[in-house]
């Protein structure tokens, strides 16, 4: 189930698919420009290609992939945004490709509900909940979820 | 981030020590009388002691109290280094390393067994041991003339004069004279030196070598004489002037404390110098610092191949030059820390003395091991992770390889078993056999086995080469009873997993009734390869060079049956291929002119079709994350000279893919 996230938090929110995504702004080491790709035979679409950061051979993730969005070619806009994450007890370094990176800007606990458990496209357990700036709603996906569910 | 705590240091030097230890004392169980391990074994226990009271682990410290005091004994000849001994002694060193590593873990009771083993011991062994010292202290009290100069930086290594005062006070009774003849004057003076050297005129009813006992820490570094004073000299001595270029005299014992001493002579500087030098020239660094140096010395090294690849069109002359000079320092920087982590073989193989006497007590096998090649460098990181597949290795050998002493002489064989350690280079690999003289691998149970478990189909035509690298599938072991050595059908998969992942190959050669040889073929390094660039559709692939054996042009005829019959003709012998554009999924079009790229593991040959060969390219390993953990064919990855990313192949499981083709064509 979806877990609820009350606290507020600095969020980096990016375009995806048509929609604002928030991921947490420490989490995030830098956000990159588009890069060469490399293709890896038969790995999980989700995280198809590898690209070089500094130095470091990280891999691409396609967030799209998992929200059934169109995978629309890259723009001027398109980015990298390399964030660390916690898979297994171990940190690692991935890359997220976003449509568009838009502001790093706070999200309070208090604007943040549950992820409805009807009326979603998604699945939702890749969510931990919907947060509102505004008239726009944000999408918080759980990250770690994304990469360890299948 | 470990280098702050002192608790680690001293586990890091305990645990030198106890290796220390552990060799001296094996040592000393072939050569009993030797003096040598010895002192070596009294030295690390000494300095355990110490080391280890100072960092609070007290329980290992009043532990290994107990052990330096045999061993003390031992150098007094009171004791004898009986067999019994050794044991007892190897036993509490193994303690000690828990009470170290892991002081909540251990087992108190097991310590005072080794305790009560130690003291009996000590009862018997003295009974046996010679008396010649009691000789010595028979004498009655003698006065000695001690004098000594330290190292001038023995104070910055933590030498404490005082100390050693103190020590040879406890002795008897001690008179102490400072000779301050090579003080300097002020101006010239460094106070972190050590400028003054002492003599001490000792009356002590102990023998020559306890006063030598004082020094054996700073023995290396230190001028010390000690002469004995022939009358016990009680008269008062004049007091010598200062300016007298007097040879070295009688002092008193009474001589009054401010009495300008005699020069001390300095003929004692003898060649222990040079060694002395050589030891502190060494540092200890942390091998995570060396690790990231190699990770920097990479990224230098894909940065370079960046720079060379962007002024490849320029016309500059003087760009290009520098460009070269780079190339030159980054290519020298990079071999002197690959060298920086390289470590003999011996390290490893030492490690194996302990368990093979072990072992062959256990199982009631004479069996002797010997080394050759151990001064073969492998990088440290490799030499850590080979230590586990090597244990397995011998287990066996020791289990199931050699026969019971009554069955190898009705084979005409020496009661005695051998098993050897060899490690040698060959080109960019470094060669490890571990070879006994044992009953060899039986073919008929490790085929026998293998049907019975589905492995092979029933009465398959197999090399030997495949039969034997049957024993590597997991679960799989023909001991017939299980024993607490080997037998669990664990451990030879562990081996070649654990092989695999250190990019290395496995051979096995046997022969019934001589003996069983396996040979671990391993890269030099684990951070650096020299790969063979090649493209498939759009995408670059590095395939490890030790494994190419040559490149040959697809024939067109071959090309035209397309997936039937993927067999190439290579000089009569016929070798399966891959088309890597199948394998990867490539949907560009093929190239006009396929390569295949024949390349082999163990015995067997492969060839790999690709669109076009780019050439040799040394490239820095990265590994993959954890997302790709699952993917098949690939080892890591790398970094080219464009900034992009290409997958190095993974031979092993290539070649095992082929294999399955093979066996498609036998089957049909």
């Amino acid at each position: 189930m979806a877990v609820t996230e009350t606290r507020s938090f600095e969020a980096l929110t990016l375009g995806l698919g048509g929609e604002i995504f928030a991921i947490d702004a420490n989490s995030v080491h830098e956000i990159l420009d588009i890069v060469p790709q490399t293709e890896v035979p038969g790995a999980p679409p989700l995280v198809s290609h590898l690209i070089n950061v500094r130095g470091k051979v990280v891999p691409l993730a396609d967030l799209r992939i998992r929200f059934g969005m169109d995978r629309t070619p890259p723009t001027i806009d398109t980015r990298i945004v390399v964030v660390e994450i916690e898979l297994d007890e171990e940190p690692t370094v991935v890359g997220l490709l976003a449509d568009k990176v838009h502001e790093v800007t706070s999200i309070s606990g208090a604007s943040i509900e549950d992820t409805p458990d009807i009326g979603m496209r998604w699945n939702p357990d890749l969510i931990k909940g919907i947060g509102k700036r505004g008239d726009d709603f944000i999408v918080i996906p759980d990250i770690v979820r994304i990469f360890t569910t299948h | 981030m470990t280098g702050g705590d002192p608790g680690q240091i001293f586990r890091e030097e305990a645990a030198e020590l106890l290796a220390d230890l552990e060799a001296a004392l094996l040592h000393l169980e072939q050569n009993p009388t030797d003096r040598e391990p010895l002192d070596t074994a009294f030295r690390a226990l000494h300095t355990i002691k110490g080391s280890g009271s100072m960092f609070g682990f007290e329980a290992a410290a009043s532990f290994t109290h107990h052990l330096e005091s045999a061993f003390d004994r031992m150098r007094k000849g009171e004791l004898t280094a009986t067999p019994a001994m050794i044991g007892i002694a190897l036993a509490a060193k193994d303690h000690i390393r828990i009470l170290i590593d892991d002081p909540a873990r251990a087992d108190i009771s097991a310590g005072d067994r080794i305790l009560a083993r130690l003291a009996e011991q000590s009862v018997s062994a003295a009974m046996s041991a010679p008396l010649r010292q009691e000789h010595d202290d028979a004498e009655g009290p003698a006065t000695w003339r001690v004098r000594f100069r330290l190292a001038p930086d023995a104070l910055e290594r933590g030498t404490n004069p005082l100390l050693l005062l103190d020590e040879l006070r406890g002795l008897g009774d001690a008179e102490i004279v400072a000779l301050t003849d090579d003080v300097p004057p002020l101006e010239e003076l460094e106070p972190t030196r050590c400028h003054i050297a002492w003599e001490v005129i000792l009356t002590t009813t102990h023998p020559r070598s306890t006063i030598e006992d004082v020094f054996i820490f700073v023995i290396d570094e230190t001028e010390l004489t000690i002469d004995p004073v022939s009358v016990p000299v009680s008269a008062p001595v004049p007091t010598m002037a200062s300016d007298q270029p007097a040879p070295p005299m009688p002092a008193a014992p009474d001589a009054v404390p401010h009495a300008k001493p005699s020069p001390p002579s300095k003929v004692d500087a003898g060649p222990e110098k040079g060694k002395a030098q050589a030891a502190s020239n060494s540092i200890r660094v942390p091998a995570e610092r060396l690790d990231d140096l190699m990770d920097q010395v990479g990224e230098l090294v894909i940065a370079h191949a960046r720079l060379k690849q962007l002024i490849s069109d320029s016309v500059d002359l003087q760009i290009k030059s520098v460009t070269e000079e780079i190339e030159r320092l980054s290519n020298g920087l990079r071999d002197i820390t690959m060298g920086i982590r390289m470590v003999p073989v011996e390290s490893l193989f030492g490690r194996f003395r302990r368990l093979v006497r072990d072992l062959s007590q256990e199982l009631g096998k004479d069996v002797v091991l010997t080394m050759s090649g151990e001064e073969t460098e492998l990088d440290k990181t490799m030499i850590e992770r080979l230590n586990d597949p090597l244990v397995h290795i011998i287990r066996n050998s020791l289990d199931h390889g050699l026969e019971p002493a009554t069955e190898r002489v009705a084979a005409g064989k020496p009661p005695q078993g051998r098993i050897h350690l060899s490690a040698r280079h060959a080109g960019t690999r470094v060669l490890m056999t571990i070879r006994d003289d044992g009953r060899g691998l039986d073919r008929d149970r490790i085929r026998a086995k293998a049907e019975e478990q589905d492995l092979i189909p029933p009465g398959a035509k197999l090399s030997d080469a495949e039969l034997f690298q049957l024993i590597f599938h997991p679960g799989f072991s023909t001991a017939r009873t299980l024993t607490s050595v080997s037998g669990r059908g664990i451990g030879m998969d562990v081996v070649k997993r654990t092989v695999d992942g250190l990019r290395g190959t496995i051979d096995v050669s046997s022969t019934p009734g001589v003996g069983t040889e396996i040979t671990l073929g391993l890269p030099l390094t684990l951070a650096i390869i020299d790969g063979l660039l090649v493209r498939v559709g759009q995408g670059r692939y590095v395939i490890p060079l030790f494994a190419v054996e040559e490149c040959v042009e697809l024939p067109p005829d071959v090309e035209r049956r397309h997936a039937s019959r993927n067999f190439l003709n290579i000089r009569g012998a016929l070798v399966p291929f891959l088309r890597l554009r199948d394998s990867f999924g490539v949907r560009h079009p093929p190239d006009l002119y396929q390569k295949v790229v024949i390349i082999s593991s163990g015995d067997k040959r492969v060839g790999l079709v690709v669109d076009q060969v780019l050439g040799d390219h040394q490239t820095v390993i990265k590994s993959m994350s954890k997302l790709h953990a699952d993917v098949a064919n690939f080892s890591g990855a790398t970094i080219l000279g464009d900034g992009s990313v290409a997958l190095i192949l993974d031979i092993a499981q290539i070649v095992a893919a082929g294999q399955i083709q093979e066996q498609r064509r036998e089957a049909s």
